[in-house]
């Protein structure tokens, strides 16, 4: 204990430099919160073609078939996620995106003209250009 | 033509080399992020504020902004201004922050404090003027924490340096 005394005295770090360097820590630690969180969705916007098919919660388990030009594309919501199940489309793109569950994220299916999109409190930017 | 050169100018003239010398040496040390940087040219700033005044210190540190960007060929770019409007805010925040109680806040809370100036003025700038993108917002606690460890590191070394130069009595 009194070795570890003598280094912080030899560190010369006094008593305000140590509630300042802490005042900091917990703003840095708050930058960290407020800009580095990622927000769950709640809500999940399933499009079809050019129109909305349907605004649904995610607080539910439940697997729609949904049609489109190729066929029905199967969709499962759970546990606060939604996936692209299975889909008449040649790549599979929108299946192997897998489970969504963070506020801005999306999956879409172009040939069958599907897509997802899940929604927060606050919409963030789903694209961005400069 | 002849310029009159005080004792007072040869002082600022030396530690402000030594500063560009550190500027120098910073600069063609690897980054992992533009930006993130230790600093060390503002232990010089840090020493001779509390060694001599604040005049002093803002010479040097100006000086070093100014001489380094002509050496290095950045003049007038962004890198320049960059630089200069960090040690501006800096200096600023330095010239409030030397009126703190001496008996509790050290060489460290200086170091910190002008490192979160210096950090916050670039950022400012950069926001304002090179990139307008509210992507920057994500880069933010990660350039604070960078000017928190820094500044901490640097104020310590300005602790030990002040004590391993006690002021000459001349």
């Amino acid at each position: 204990m009194k070795a570890l005394f003598n280094h912080l005295k030899f560190s010369r770090i006094l008593i305000g430099d140590w509630i300042l360097f802490f005042a900091a820590l917990l703003l840095v630690i708050f930058l960290f919160k407020t800009y580095w969180h990622v927000e769950s969705a709640t809500k999940l916007q399933i499009r079809q073609g050019d129109k909305i098919y349907s605004t649904l919660s995610l607080n539910q388990s439940r697997t729609l078939l949904i049609h489109g030009p190729l066929g029905d594309t199967k969709i499962s919501i759970q546990n606060g996620q939604v996936r692209f199940v299975s889909s008449p489309c040649r790549n599979q793109y929108c299946v192997h995106q897998g489970w969504l569950r963070h506020s801005g994220q999306v999956a879409i299916c172009l040939p069958n003209q599907i897509s997802l999109e899940l929604l927060g409190a606050d919409k963030p930017f789903d694209s961005l250009n400069y | 033509m002849q310029i009159n050169t005080t004792l007072d100018d040869h002082r600022v003239a030396k530690l402000a080399a030594l500063a560009i010398g550190l500027h120098l040496l910073e600069s063609i040390m690897p980054s992992p992020l533009p930006g993130v940087k230790p600093g060390i040219a503002n232990i010089v700033t840090l020493f001779v504020l509390y060694r001599f005044d604040f005049a002093t210190a803002a010479w040097v540190s100006l000086l070093r902004v100014f001489a380094t960007s002509l050496l290095l060929g950045n003049f007038l770019s962004p890198t320049f201004a960059l630089s200069l409007g960090g040690a501006i805010m800096s200096l600023g925040v330095l010239g409030l922050a030397q009126y703190l109680p001496r008996p509790y806040f050290g060489p460290v809370s200086l170091s910190i404090l002008a490192a979160f100036a210096h950090m916050i003025g670039q950022l400012m700038l950069v926001r304002l003027w090179l990139i307008p993108h509210a992507g920057l917002a994500y880069l933010v606690p990660l350039f604070m924490a960078a000017a928190l460890l820094f500044g901490l590191i640097n104020g310590i070394v300005t602790s030990h340096l002040l004590a391993a130069y006690p002021k000459p009595a001349d």
